[in-house]
């Protein structure tokens, strides 16, 4: 399966949640199938998407974040998972899309293609709820669980190492920060509302 | 322990004052008053992080919430968390209140705290970071709410530096030798900066 086709997969089902996603091929994908003011791309820092998630989790319960993950970030920043496991909020969920590589930079292999398991990590850091998904069915049928839920999950999503012909989106990064700070003043709608 | 806490007490109480609700921080000697005040605190968010840098997503999180935040960390935790200072908190214009204990500086005994004071002041001037020193009880309030007002206004880091003349005891003077000869007490006192010699 391909990253794309999980997102365009599981776009309803997150539109109304706060997202944040890593740079490259995963902002410039979500941004290609539409964007909102309630998603934020983290251009650079690597690694502190999930950090930047939990920042917002804890301080807005009652608002779903998900934050799009990747295996070159999450590795950038293991300890990231044991400070998630430790606080645990029930309205984040962490899928981390896993392709073996750094795609953006030229494909090289990351530890995950040497026999990292990043699910291994989380649920070792203390994210008991865990899944690894190999296929989309697996991996709509996850995300929605843990929507539906009310407790941290992880996703680890192994997906092809392929990504768009470019990483350029048409919003600029501080007109995307600005957008997705004001949308966070706004109550959650819908699906992006904890019951 | 040599911490004090009561000037603990008063860095915590101003950074409440100040709006903070979210304080991340890793322990250090320096800090565990202050991590101790934030825990028993039902109205703060206190996140423990397995590293500093950690701690800069947590406040951009905090912040992109409406909420003010604080990052507690040692110098060598600053130093740690450069990359996320950079290419988070100043490339998307964030608000961060790093407020460092200032290890390494003045009257030091650990070897091994002492490269991370010699460089602190210096880094942060090279990248820009308004900052400045918490030396005296009395300062503290004020430079706190300063230090948030600008860094919200300004959309940038600002950093307090929580010298050791604030944040550590020192055990009482030895017994009084006899009294100086006249003429030399004087300007002595008069080249101390306030709260003390640093030393």
């Amino acid at each position: 399966m391909t990253r794309l086709e999980c997102l365009r997969a599981i776009y309803e089902d997150i539109q109304d949640c706060a997202v944040v996603t890593i740079m490259g091929a995963t902002s410039a994908e979500l941004h290609s199938l539409g964007h909102r003011p309630n998603f934020f791309y983290l251009t650079h820092a690597m690694g502190l998407a999930s950090s930047i998630g939990l920042g917002l989790a804890l301080c807005q319960p009652s608002r779903r974040v998900v934050v799009l993950d990747g295996d070159g970030s999450v590795l950038m920043n293991l300890g990231g998972l044991s400070t998630l496991a430790r606080y645990g909020p029930r309205n984040m969920v962490e899928i981390i899309f896993d392709n073996e590589s750094l795609l953006s930079v030229g494909g090289f292999p990351t530890a995950t293609a040497t026999g990292t398991d990043l699910a291994a990590c989380a649920r070792g850091a203390g994210i008991d709820n865990t899944v690894t998904a190999r296929n989309a069915d697996d991996f709509v049928s996850a995300v929605r669980a843990a929507l539906a839920g009310e407790k941290l999950a992880c996703i680890v999503a192994k997906v092809e190492a392929v990504g768009p012909a470019g990483y350029i989106v048409d919003t600029h990064m501080l007109e995307d920060r600005f957008m997705f700070a004001r949308a966070m003043r706004q109550p959650p709608q819908n699906g992006g509302k904890m019951p | 322990m040599p911490v004090s806490e009561a000037h603990s007490r008063v860095v915590y109480d101003a950074l409440r004052a100040s709006g903070v609700k979210v304080v991340s921080a890793l322990p250090e000697t320096w800090l565990v008053h202050l991590i101790r005040m934030a825990e028993d605190d039902p109205n703060m968010i206190l996140v423990r992080l397995a590293k500093e840098e950690e701690g800069v997503g947590v406040s951009m999180g905090a912040h992109f919430a409406g909420v003010r935040s604080a990052l507690l960390m040692q110098n060598h935790g600053f130093l740690q968390a450069i990359n996320g200072i950079v290419s988070g908190a100043m490339l998307y214009h964030m608000p961060l209140l790093l407020m460092i204990s200032d290890r390494g500086h003045l009257g030091e005994k650990d070897p091994w705290q002492t490269e991370g004071g010699r460089y602190t002041r210096r880094v942060l001037d090279a990248l820009g970071i308004v900052h400045d020193e918490l030396r005296n009880p009395d300062e503290v309030a004020v430079k706190v709410d300063r230090a948030m007002t600008l860094a919200q206004s300004s959309l940038s880091p600002v950093a307090l530096l929580m010298t050791r003349s604030l944040m550590w005891e020192e055990p009482p003077p030895p017994p009084a030798g006899p009294p100086p000869a006249a003429g030399l007490a004087a300007p002595r006192a008069a080249g101390e900066r306030p709260g003390g010699s640093g030393a």
